[in-house]
């Protein structure tokens, strides 16, 4: 072949590959517009007023098509598949307790995008903002509104990179002292310090008593229920092979996910409850592998989160092991109830 | 600086085309015959700058995607990727054993260096479509591990086929040319990525059917522009091109010393990401910074790639190869400081990028002076894999010790290891020549 004819050969296959390329990327992008219409048979959503004050309503990220996408909602804690207010305040993820909230959103950058932990007051202000290192994860608040806490993933940076860590982060919103990761705390595992350079954090969950945590660490292929010392800034290892830990409103039990033996790797979880005094743990009745930190609407109930039609709905199942689970909400996702 | 050179450059590709169209001009000959008193790049084979641009757009494909995986597991398909990377350590086993295998096929049958690169190209390429459908952990993890696959099998190819387009003379800037091109492309990925993530909703199904389109961009110009076969027999000592001989390499006391070297310095060069999260937590670079520290190495790759290349042909490739390794040597150094200058971090990612285009391209100049024409691949995989399987070991043991001791001291293990490695091989020159230099020249 010569070299013009070569030229030519390549300059043919590039005209149909870039057709290929932008009939992509416009298909993708027509789905901004599709995504945009308010779906029939979907939840009703309408703007109006929605504050983190005031008991009986949970407040999470609407997922229904339409122009309150990715909105933060509320609706009544009684009534969660009603009507929906939206705030125009949008999220990734969220929490909020005692007048306090978290959102964890995207900022659209000129050549990448970032992210960023926002502390909002009950009227949804933004109180603070704090830069988050990765994509975001999971986000709590202390019950008492004082602390705020957030898990991102780091990407890995090499070639077809497979490495993934977290980053977690607290926030005392009330002196703005941040610690940016909870690898600065001592890590105190079997009554010695442990050091790795591949510890992880993950799913912070708080105490009442504004200085007890809970949180996941994962080292060396094992994860471990941790109590964390927000004052003497130590976390302590309890148990093993618990993630996203969520403490009961009484304080006395911990709802997470367990990875449970004999289940496929890429849905190996299941819901259990433990016991913090006996360590005792009592699998809850949902069967399908549930990747969320849960929530606790009471003392005897758990929320979560399943993937769904529009990302994900929402579910909740009775903290005892009895019961069935049920759908409570579609196209919801980062559920808070105000109490 | 390379945008620049290449589209000076790119005049005479096009000119030696016209010559491809002959089956018979060779194209290395072609490389050396030229007449070397014109500009910078000049002197560097059209072969060259072909592969150039098929790493450059085939970087572009790959790191499309490495830069939206991340995005695109956690919220996109919403999975928990953590420990994701277990597979990672016998997937490294797996993979030395492809880039030989790659190496040595590449030899047989009197040069296939072409088509051997070739299918691992398209190898990679076809893993990009294949991500569309995948939507668990396991099978897009199979993907990834395929496409790494094709990454192995066509590395020591190229490489021979870079070194035997390209003279003795102006070897460290041929490859000096090739990874500046090569880092372009990763720089560029991500951005492009963006941009579909940008103009799009969800669009990860649209970087990956463009990242596909790219890599058949990439195939493309490696079929159409990379003249194959034969170029190997063209004044080769007659050695054939059988396992036993490969094997018989390492009797080649250039050849074995270069490989004992990359081993030892490779034993003491700790990981990429140890050096971000070591950058991060001693010199405390804020969290926001993190996923920008891998383009400060890349930029300061790309910049000084083709300067350190040319340097290495006059000054000597093996001493330019450890003295990209003392470069190494004070970016420890000053991570071991632990001070909260500013520039500090500047400097260590300027350091560490200077350290790659001082030892990677270079490396496989010097390695090309002690092997054959007829196995250069097989001999080029093998300097690769040890240094390959070397970091891997270091990165097992820093993260060992890191536990053990903590990062101070794992780092300051590292660093005196590094300083007594680099010492060794710089003992390890034969006869007290620079045995490394050009041919002719010493």
């Amino acid at each position: 072949m010569t070299a013009r004819n070569r030229t030519l050969v390549l300059l043919a296959a590039l005209v149909v590959l870039a057709a290929v390329a932008v009939a992509s990327v416009l298909h993708a992008s027509a789905r901004a517009d599709r995504r945009n219409q308010t779906q029939t048979g979907g939840p009703r959503v309408t703007p109006g007023r929605v504050t983190l004050t005031g008991s009986g309503r949970m407040v999470f990220r609407n997922m229904a098509w339409g122009p309150h996408r990715d909105e933060l909602t509320s609706v009544p804690a009684k009534d969660p598949s009603g009507p929906r207010t939206a705030s125009g305040v949008k999220c990734l993820r969220f929490y909020a307790a005692s007048g306090t909230g978290v959102c964890l959103r995207a900022v659209h950058g000129p050549v990448s995008d970032t992210y960023r932990a926002v502390i909002l007051d009950a009227s949804l202000h933004e109180r603070a903002h704090y830069d988050v290192p990765g994509i975001p994860s999971r986000a709590r608040i202390s019950p008492g509104g004082r602390y705020a806490a957030w898990t991102a993933f780091v990407g890995g940076d090499s070639y077809a990179g497979t490495n993934f860590s977290t980053r977690t982060a607290i926030v005392d919103t009330r002196t703005g002292e941040l610690t940016p990761s909870l690898e600065a705390y001592r890590i105190v595992k079997d009554g010695r310090t442990y050091h790795a350079a591949d510890v992880n954090f993950w799913g912070v969950t708080f105490a009442p008593d504004d200085r007890t945590f809970y949180a996941t660490l994962g080292t060396r292929g094992t994860t471990y229920l941790i109590r964390g010392d927000l004052r003497a800034r130590t976390v302590t290892t309890l148990h093993t092979n618990v993630e996203c830990p969520s403490l009961s409103p009484d304080g006395t039990r911990i709802a997470f996910k367990k990875r449970a033996p004999g289940l496929p790797k890429d849905a190996p979880w299941r819901l259990y409850v433990m016991d913090l005094r006996t360590l005792r743990e009592t699998p809850l009745a949902e069967y399908r592998s549930v990747d969320d930190q849960a929530v606790w609407r009471d003392d005897h109930t758990l929320v979560y989160a399943l993937p769904g039609d529009y990302g994900a709905d929402l579910y909740t199942v009775p903290a005892d092991g009895r019961g069935e689970p049920r759908r409570i909400s579609t196209a919801a996702v980062s559920p808070a109830y105000l109490r | 600086m390379y945008v620049a050179d290449s589209r000076a450059g790119s005049p005479r590709l096009s000119a030696s085309l016209e010559q491809g169209g002959h089956p018979s001009a060779p194209v290395s000959a072609d490389g050396a015959a030229r007449p070397r008193t014109g500009r910078r790049l000049s002197a560097v084979a059209p072969t060259v700058l072909a592969l150039g641009a098929v790493s450059l757009v085939t970087d572009v494909s790959s790191e499309m995607v490495t830069a939206v995986l991340p995005l695109y597991l956690v919220a996109g398909l919403g999975l928990s990727p953590l420990g994701f990377g277990l597979l990672d350590g016998i997937y490294n086993g797996f993979s030395a054993l492809v880039r030989l295998a790659g190496g040595h096929l590449a030899d047989r049958g009197g040069g296939r260096h072409k088509w051997v690169a070739g299918i691992g190209y398209g190898v990679s390429a076809l893993c990009k479509p294949l991500l569309l459908v995948a939507h668990t952990l396991t099978p897009i993890g199979l993907i990834l591990a395929a496409d790494r696959t094709g990454k192995g099998l066509r590395t020591a190819p190229r490489d021979a086929l870079i070194s035997l387009s390209s003279t003795a003379e102006n070897r460290g800037r041929a490859f000096g040319v090739h990874r500046a091109m090569d880092t372009a492309g990763a720089l560029l990925g991500p951005l492009v990525a963006f941009l579909i993530l940008r103009a799009t909703v969800d669009g990860y199904d649209a970087v990956f059917t463009v990242s596909f389109c790219v890599a058949v961009a990439g195939v493309l110009v490696l079929v159409l522009f990379v003249p194959g076969g034969g170029q190997a027999h063209e004044a080769g000592d007659g050695t054939r091109p059988t396992l036993r001989a490969a094997l018989a390499l390492l009797r080649r006391r250039d050849l074995r010393r270069i490989t004992v070297c990359a081993l030892l310095l490779g034993l003491a060069t700790v990981g990429d990401s140890f050096v971000y999260l070591l950058l991060q937590r001693r010199l405390g670079v804020p969290d926001r910074w993190f996923a920008l520290l891998p383009l400060g190495t890349a930029a300061a790759f790309l910049l000084l790639a083709v300067p350190l290349g040319r340097l290495a042909d006059r000054v000597g490739r093996w001493r330019t190869f450890l003295a990209g390794h003392g470069a190494l040597l004070l970016a420890y150094a000053l991570l071991l400081t632990a001070g909260h200058s500013a520039a500090l971090p500047y400097a260590v990612l300027a350091l560490h990028g200077g350290f790659y285009a001082a030892t990677d391209g270079v490396l496989m100049a010097a390695a090309s002076d002690g092997v054959p024409r007829e196995l250069r691949s097989s001999g080029l995989a093998l300097v690769q894999t040890a240094q390959a399987l070397a970091r891997f070991a270091c990165s097992l043991g820093f993260g060992a010790a890191w536990t053990v001791w903590g990062d101070r001291t794992a780092l300051t293990v590292s660093t005196v290891a590094l300083a007594v490695c680099a010492a060794f091989s710089s003992t390890l020159r034969p006869n007290g020549t620079d045995t490394l230099r050009p041919e002719g020249t010493t």
